[in-house]
């Protein structure tokens, strides 16, 4: 029986950046964990996933720590009451999600990794710049917002086409969320037909975007256990070391 | 940056900045107060005072969650409020919208804190230039003392206290202030602020900021063309002192 738990930074040179101008007095060589990032619309198996992973990397002795995006203490709460009303125009929501984004950063993913821990993120800032994207915000303004975060270790983009996440979406909750449904957009009056073309248009925006922040595409289609060992094998790989 | 007659806009806008204790906010109000009897079209807007931001404002600040990064961000996201849903709909309608402090606080204060300043100027480069901006500078002793003197319990991020620059409140709200005044003076030209002499008293400061207003403003394209109810007054317990607008620091 094995019982060596591979350390994440065994023996490599760091190579962490920043996207941007980074966060203030952060000593980027003092991060030994890894920083993975699954991403992908609701419904397209994120969250089972990285449950498996979660399940998978404690077994074998790693360390882990979870964030995704409306968890920070400072704004949560606010933010869902934003939502609710949908009283926030575009530059604020977007500011607002920022906050959300940067509480997590600074408060649990840079201090976890510095304790080399294994994070995982449930989406991170390119659902953010898509989604904002999609509704017409400059992209220049979003890269210099987001050049706080941390460029992660691997991003995984789990791709499902927009009719089976409809019959995913339905499946679960007999019903598709507002937001997620691009309603704000007024795409369509349709809440089905709305869904179908916003989940089309950030499609087209996460390949977009792919061009230069380079992340991998899992074809999320395919069976559950064959997307984790997939998804295992490439983490692996990157805790092994390149 | 581009003001907002620069980019056609009926209305114009009129910031104010300077330290704590420099005497801005007595001066937009008295500024107020004098175009809404001459029956223009105004709107007063201060810093930090978005109702919806307000309460994760306020956790942040009194449970001490703040970084310079989220301290910098949950400001913009303030702004960006005020901006889409009450200045840009104003100024499209001819408003004259007066602003207690603009982007010009978080360029000063933010950068103080340690945020690179490309980083915080992009993230406000959605706000046009205000078409006047008033920058009030009094000796950096005379703004410490009337703070100071006027109320001796120094908040936590208004004293700058997350910089660690002194465990003593006033010393470190000295230093911090001091820092944001070099910050201020840096800009002034770029921005041109019109820099007024807050050492002089109000009554002389008014003059001279009314003659301005009116010369750089051709106001009587702002006057209300039917007497219309003004808008709701603005919430001050005391117009001679400027301390609670400025708890935004």
């Amino acid at each position: 029986m094995k019982v060596d738990v591979v350390k994440p930074n065994a023996g490599r040179s760091n190579h962490r950046r920043f996207y941007g101008h980074g966060i203030p007095r952060v000593k980027l060589e003092d991060l030994a964990g890894k920083l993975i990032v699954v991403e992908g619309a609701d419904g397209s198996g994120r969250s089972t996933q990285i449950a498996r992973l979660v399940d998978w990397l404690e077994t074998s002795g790693h360390a882990t720590v979870q964030v995704g995006l409306k968890r920070s203490t400072l704004v949560s709460a606010e933010l869902d009451k934003a939502q609710e009303g949908n009283i926030l125009s575009r530059t604020t929501l977007s500011l607002f999600y920022a906050t959300d984004f940067a509480d997590q950063l600074e408060n649990i993913i840079l201090p976890a990794l510095k304790a080399g821990f294994i994070v995982l993120s449930d989406r991170y800032i390119y659902t953010l710049m898509v989604r904002d994207m999609v509704r017409g915000m400059d992209e220049a303004w979003l890269k210099n917002l987001y050049g706080i975060a941390l460029e992660p270790d691997a991003v995984f983009y789990l791709e499902v086409g927009a009719e089976e996440l409809v019959q995913r979406n339905l499946s679960k909750k007999a019903a598709l969320d507002y937001w997620e449904s691009g309603m704000d957009l007024g795409l369509s009056r349709d809440m089905f037909d709305s869904f179908l073309k916003y989940q089309t248009a950030m499609q087209v925006a996460f390949r977009q975007l792919r061009k230069n922040y380079g992340f991998t595409v899992v074809d999320g289609n395919r069976p559950v256990s064959s997307i984790t060992k997939e998804l295992r094998k490439k983490i692996r790989a990157l805790l092994v070391d390149k | 940056m581009k003001t907002f007659a620069e980019l056609n806009f009926p209305g114009r806008l009129i910031a104010v900045e300077g330290l704590d204790g420099s005497g801005k906010s007595t001066q937009i109000y008295l500024l107020k107060r004098w175009l809404e009897a001459e029956g223009i079209k105004v709107y007063f807007s201060e810093w930090n005072s978005s109702e919806l931001v307000k309460s994760a404002t306020s956790k942040g600040k009194k449970r001490e969650l703040l970084t310079p990064t989220t301290f910098s961000l949950i400001h913009a996201t303030d702004f960006a409020d005020r901006y889409e849903r009450h200045l840009l709909p104003l100024l499209r309608a001819g408003y004259v919208v007066l602003c207690d402090r603009y982007v010009f606080t978080a360029f000063a204060r933010d950068v103080v804190r340690g945020c690179p300043p490309e980083w915080v100027r992009g993230n406000y480069s959605f706000a046009a230039q205000p078409d006047l901006t008033f920058f009030f500078k009094a000796d950096l002793e005379v703004s410490l003392n009337r703070i100071l003197e006027g109320r001796p319990k120094l908040k936590f991020f208004e004293a700058g206290m997350d910089l660690r620059l002194s465990s003593d409140p006033y010393e470190s709200f000295r230093i911090f202030q001091g820092r944001i005044l070099e910050q201020y003076m840096a800009m002034s030209a770029e921005f041109h602020f019109v820099v007024m002499d807050a050492n002089q008293g109000v009554e002389t400061q008014q003059t001279g900021v009314r003659k301005l207003v009116s010369e750089r403003i051709d106001l009587e394209r702002f006057r209300r063309s039917s007497p219309l109810p003004l808008p709701p007054p603005m919430q001050r317990a005391n117009k001679a002192e400027e301390t609670e607008e400025d708890s935004a620091a």
